[in-house]
């Protein structure tokens, strides 16, 4: 469903860092005058782990939607570095969104499935990718069998069992605990590097998006539009001991200020 | 397994304290009060049926007694078996025409908009139009008897599980869709992957609700086509001897019409525990 017909130049020829995808002055309004995006122009590199930013209604999923091509630009254009087939991109919504009829492994197969390619090697992959997100015990088991965080490992595992080049993550971890969010965290991270693919992650907290993120996309709402950009410098892998240095307080504060910033003072915000 | 000598390994029964034993003993109760309160029940209607008739002195043709009843269905069971077969046969086809028509239905109906906006009006009007009232013109148009029985029962029967498979194929989760549209799904894996087991409980919900309308729909209709001879069913016998003051017999029929309704319901029900068991919240158990 996604053509690559509109292909950008690499960045680079030795191939460090290329454009996996640009959105360019992108508009959409719904109706006939509810702008949920204005002007969005966005670069993806590969390898990158970016981060959306901000406050509800910033039309940070709606930006997400486009780049999944569930939805089309009103204006502007989204133009992808490589061609991308089915099974180059994935998404992970907020809710697990397991079939509550599949067990685990057949919730993970869904895209080979739809594929048409139920292979014993899908199979082998679908259960290799269980075992990295440690649930290699449970594939048997229904989702109703499973705590919020272990169904969101399975849609993770879903999400990656076909080896995407871009993961798109819609406030996977909001509906979670702490404690399970910042497991969940660190195993993204630790997934993310082992499997070599780019996430664009929404959300709206600032302490997730500064210990995930190489970039960090900050949005502003009414009209949804993107602020200005940071970089998070602290090099991967980032562990616990990242979350409790300086450097990543530092970073925090930089983000919190760059968003109240960005919200021009708007003290409704959370 | 260790076994650790701090802790005394006096007795090896696990310890409960009052409140649980209390709640045991309530669950122990009410599971055995489920069958055997509605069995209580019953023997005292039974005896109390029994002790009027007699104490009273009700005469036959006006209320019968138990006993008359159960022997005088042992006594007509080769003339009922018959009736009771044919009114087997058109509820059990009309249930399956209801499942085929209106689950098929159902699917058209999510497959394109302008069908469902087009034609689900007229599923309503046929569902709102009291049977008993088109019943002796469907008799005018089908020769057949058994085809004009089954057009009625499958009249009432096929509605709710229109709507109920209707509204079931509508309400996969969106998030799901989406997914099914990122990994590029066709019309037919969505409705076979997504669409169909989203709808199953739906599905089986309308399902039980049919199975006792399809033979409510047979007996109706045939109280509607009067005309007895080959191939008439119970509800005939129930006329034909209530012409003849055969009160007894009425009952005997009576009594294999309620036990029909029960085994359907009961076989309907073990069919959607056994579908859903596995998944589906309404067949789940769960702690207090």
């Amino acid at each position: 469903m996604r053509t690559a017909t509109h292909t950008v130049p690499s960045a680079t020829a030795d191939g460090t860092s290329r454009t996996l995808l640009a959105m360019q002055n992108v508009d959409k309004i719904f109706g006939a005058d509810v702008v949920a995006l204005r002007n969005m122009t966005l670069d993806v590199q590969e390898g990158d782990f970016l981060s959306l930013l901000g406050p509800s209604g910033c039309g940070k999923s709606t930006a997400l939607r486009l780049i999944a091509g569930l939805s089309q630009p009103t204006r502007g254009a989204i133009r992808w570095g490589t061609p991308m087939a089915d099974g180059d991109l994935s998404v992970v919504f907020q809710e697990p969104t397991l079939m509550p009829w599949a067990t685990v492994i057949d919730n993970v197969l869904l895209p080979f499935r739809i594929a048409g390619s139920l292979t014993d090697e899908a199979r082998d992959r679908a259960r290799d990718m269980l075992a990295r997100v440690g649930l290699a015990a449970f594939e048997g088991a229904y989702p109703r069998e499973l705590s919020g965080g272990m169904k969101m490992r399975v849609s993770i595992a879903r999400a990656l069992v076909t080896r995407p080049k871009l993961m798109l993550m819609d406030e996977p971890f909001a509906a979670l605990d702490e404690i399970t969010r910042f497991k969940l965290n660190d195993d993204l991270l630790q997934l993310k590097d082992s499997m070599d693919c780019t996430v664009v992650f929404v959300t709206h907290s600032v302490f997730e998006s500064v210990f995930l993120s190489n970039r960090i996309v900050i949005m502003a709402a009414r009209p949804g539009r993107v602020i200005r950009e940071l970089a998070v410098e602290a090099p991967y892998p980032r562990t616990e001991a990242f979350r409790t240095s300086a450097e990543y307080a530092a970073q925090c504060r930089a983000a919190s200020d760059a968003l109240h910033e960005a919200m021009g003072g708007d003290v409704g915000v959370h | 397994m260790s076994i650790d000598p701090a802790v005394p390994m006096a007795d090896s029964a696990p310890v409960l304290d009052r409140e649980e034993a209390q709640r045991l003993r309530a669950e122990r109760l009410s599971r055995t009060g489920r069958w055997a309160l509605p069995i209580l029940v019953f023997v005292l209607v039974i005896a109390g049926w029994h002790w009027l008739v007699t104490a009273k002195e009700i005469p036959h043709y006006i209320l019968p007694g138990p006993g008359l009843v159960a022997s005088t269905l042992w006594q007509d069971f080769g003339i009922l078996a018959g009736s009771w077969l044919v009114t087997l046969t058109v509820t059990g086809l009309a249930l399956l025409l209801a499942v085929v028509f209106g689950g098929g239905l159902a699917i058209l109906f999510t497959q394109s908009k302008w069908i469902e906006m087009s034609f689900f009006p007229y599923a309503v009007v046929l569902q709102v139009t009291p049977i008993v009232a088109i019943a002796p013109l469907i008799f005018i148009y089908v020769d057949s008897k058994i085809a004009g029985l089954l057009i009625c029962a499958w009249i009432v029967a096929f509605f709710p599980i229109l709507s109920n498979t209707t509204l079931g194929l509508n309400s996969a989760d969106h998030n799901l869709r989406d997914l099914f549209s990122v990994y590029g799904a066709s019309r037919w894996q969505r409705l076979r992957y997504l669409q169909l087991p989203a709808a199953l409980p739906y599905f089986l919900g309308g399902l039980r609700i049919a199975g006792g309308l399809s033979l409510i729909g047979a007996v109706v209709a045939e109280f509607v086509a009067g005309s007895g001879g080959i191939g008439s069913g119970l509800a005939f016998r129930i006329l034909e001897s209530s012409y003849r003051l055969n009160t007894p017999r009425m009952f005997a029929a009576l009594t294999l019409i309620v036990v029909t309704g029960v085994a359907i319901y009961l076989v309907l029900s073990w069919v959607t525990w056994m579908l859903l068991r596995k998944w589906h919240e309404s067949a789940l158990k769960r702690d207090a």
